[in-house]
């Protein structure tokens, strides 16, 4: 039966709500602080130093920003595949992309050791590089969900639906460019042995829908809380379900090619080592954190412990996995960014070399506080946008009505 | 008759700090003449007058002519390669330097400090942090256990993927070869230090004092080599070069690699020479012998 979907505001004002957004308040002064500690010192202050150049910031940012491409499934799925079933959440699912990034954004401009010059790196551009590219993505994927957000939220536009869907694709195509941009970043490094591989943009892109997706349903549990309905229902959970396995075992699949080519190559065998086998931290990032808690744990909850009848119920069960998937997937970027540097240069193949700038040993990095609450500062940005764009504006859906 | 620096162009931060318009080299110039004390009052002053314009005419000629005296007298060798102040560099040169591993003396630091004090750079305390612009690397063949030292820095790749990577042309290579950083423009991403294949870039992580006039530097910036431009460009050696000359090893060369008859154009093409990392097709602009 097709039902007409009406969307409403959060205009309750409930202590769970209020008091959400003042912790999320709370961290971003936090946050806030920590950017003017680290840019009064420099980053001396911080656990980075001339090997790990990206440290705890960079995780979180890279985080936020490959979950803001993949928060935007759910409006994809509903307008470019024509599953109507995903409709009553495209808008909440493009307000949730922008907010992310906007979140991971903020995270990485703060921690430039130049942030004043941010005026520079939008004027002064080199399109031979990625990160350039990526400021036109970047900016540009706010825009076009913008647009597209107000091709579903204005009467006209929404009626004919053929704006919605022409945005929708365009959004599409460009939240895909986005993510392989991202992944670029890192794929286009001839040096480090630990990227080096076009595999990065598709490895990216099952990640962003995995956490895109995570995030999606977290917020959406998260709000039916606060507007005391059940915004999804069973079918919805369901089909979240199936969602998610798929993204994590899609994920799971690029990351085994992706080690498995490298461990082809005898000369990538110390650094897959270090990843897989011998690298402390990192290799239990990987391990535990990436594969197991990000991946393997969600898929053997939704496939065989969640559902009816079983040890959980549906909605309990992705909530659990939704989460395992955003630890795991700040593992796997703390092992990608921070791994993957920590191996030393090869400087002289085949023989050893040592130096007073810690040349070929394994560079140590230990995060530092105000690193780590710059990081968490970003995923507040992007929960206080959403929830107050979620208080101005409808963008949740309220439960079906028949046409 | 003391003379100051000054830097007459648009750029406030001097030669060194690599900026687009960074033809901006330290010029000598004549300060104002000072005017004259009439020490005593028994004195004619059409004869005052007359002494002050003597003194002041044999100091502006001294003023103008000395240094171009000084620099013939004294700087011709090494001024062979120096270009005219008010032309651009030029890609018929390409700076370079041939470092012979088997004359550097183990344990040898000459180059390092050297480069040091040339470029106001404190000797480093916190390794992982403090910048080093050059260092020597202790190389060991674990097939067999030989041993040598080498120096490193900036490889001046002209095929360098620190400028290929760099968001706002920060990063960039001039005519000559020389890889620079933009300070002015350089928002300190460290997206180089990620892409150089030699890790020979650092990040001002903390305050700097006491910095050379004309090697600007800044906190948040990211700084490698300079290959000693601003000397470079008035005719002069890198320090290291000069440094490693001094200590009787002359292990390592600076020159055109595009002029034949330069001594490192010659060497290269005698003996058998090796650039590190060559396979990753940066065309490094330091070569090296007995690696």
């Amino acid at each position: 039966m097709m039902a007409r979907i009406t969307f409403q505001k959060l205009d309750d004002h409930s202590s769970f709500f209020w008091g959400l957004l003042a912790i999320h308040a709370v961290v971003i002064a936090l946050g806030l602080g920590a950017f003017l500690y680290m840019e009064h010192h420099g980053h001396i202050v911080t656990g980075m130093n001339n090997a790990i150049v990206w440290g705890t910031p960079h995780v979180f940012a890279v985080f936020l920003i490959v979950a803001a491409s993949g928060a935007l499934n759910v409006a994809s799925i509903s307008s470019v595949f024509n599953n109507l079933a995903y409709k009553p959440f495209a808008r909440l699912s493009g307000i949730l992309a922008i907010s992310l990034l906007i979140g991971g954004l903020m995270v990485l401009v703060l921690d430039l050791g130049r942030p004043e010059r941010l005026t520079v790196a939008m004027t002064t551009y080199n399109f031979k590089s990625i990160f350039a590219w990526n400021i036109y993505l970047y900016t540009g994927f706010v825009v076009i969900v913008a647009a597209y957000l107000f091709t579903m939220m204005d009467r006209s536009m929404s009626k004919s639906g053929a704006a919605t869907k022409t945005m929708g694709w365009f959004a599409f195509v460009w939240r895909l460019a986005l993510t392989t941009g991202t992944g670029s970043i890192f794929g286009f490094l001839v040096a480090r042995e630990a990227y080096d591989t076009a595999l990065m943009a598709p490895l990216f892109i099952a990640a962003s829908f995995l956490y895109g997706l995570a995030f999606t349903v977290l917020v959406l549990l998260t709000v039916c809380r606060e507007t005391r309905t059940n915004l999804m229902s069973e079918e919805m959970i369901e089909k979240f379900r199936g969602l998610m396995i798929i993204f994590a075992l899609s994920v799971l699949y690029f990351t085994a090619v992706k080690h498995l080519t490298s461990l082809y190559a005898a000369e990538h065998h110390g650094v897959e080592a270090f990843i897989l086998w011998n690298g402390g931290i990192y290799t239990a990032s990987f391990w535990l954190g990436h594969v197991l808690i990000g991946n393997v744990l969600p898929i053997v909850i939704l496939a065989f412990l969640a559902g009816e009848n079983k040890v959980l119920t549906g909605r309990t069960g992705i909530a659990i996995s939704s989460v395992l998937a955003l630890v795991g997937g700040l593992a796997f970027m703390y092992v990608t960014i921070i791994g993957g540097q920590a191996y030393p240069l090869d400087l002289l193949p085949g023989m050893e070399v040592e130096s007073s700038f810690l040349d070929g040993v394994v560079a140590s990095y230990t995060p530092t506080l105000p690193e780590v609450l710059l990081g968490i500062a970003g995923v507040s940005v992007a929960m206080l946008v959403t929830g107050l764009a979620l208080k101005v504006m409808p963008f949740l859906p309220r439960a079906a009505q028949p046409e | 008759m003391s003379m100051k620096f000054e830097f007459p162009e648009t750029c406030s931060e001097g030669a060194a700090c690599g900026c687009a318009e960074s033809d901006a080299r330290p010029v000598a110039v004549a300060p104002a003449p000072t005017d004259v004390e009439h020490a005593t009052v028994n004195v004619d002053p059409v004869e005052v007058g007359r002494r002050w314009f003597l003194k002041a005419s044999a100091a502006f000629t001294t003023t103008i002519l000395a240094p171009g005296v000084t620099l013939m007298a004294f700087g011709e060798a090494d001024s062979a390669h120096a270009k005219p102040a008010d032309q651009p560099v030029s890609a018929k040169q390409r700076w370079g330097l041939l470092i012979d591993a088997g004359k550097c003396e183990q344990g040898c630091k000459a180059c390092v400090t050297a480069c040091n004090e040339e470029n106001g750079i404190a000797t480093p305390k916190n390794l992982a942090t403090d910048a080093q612009w050059i260092r020597t690397l202790q190389v060991k063949n674990p097939e067999n256990g030989s041993t040598f030292q080498m120096p490193f820095m900036c490889q001046h790749c002209s095929e360098p993927p620190c400028v290929d990577v760099c968001p706002t042309g920060a990063s960039f290579r001039r005519a000559d070869g020389i890889v620079l950083v933009d300070r002015h423009i350089c928002i300190g991403c460290r997206y180089c230090m990620m892409a150089c294949p030699y890790k020979a870039r650092s990040f001002v992580h903390e305050p700097l004092h006491d910095q050379k006039p004309e090697v600007p530097r800044g906190k948040g910036c990211v700084e490698s080599c300079t290959m000693c431009v601003h000397r470079v460009d008035e005719g002069g050696t890198p320090a290291c070069v000069e440094a490693c000359a001094k200590t009787g090893n002359a292990a390592m060369i600076f020159g055109d690699l595009h002029d034949p008859n330069s001594e490192i154009a010659k060497r290269i093409a005698t003996y058998r020479t090796t650039r590190v990392r060559a396979d990753l097709g940066t065309d490094p602009g330091v070569f090296y012998q007995n690696i």
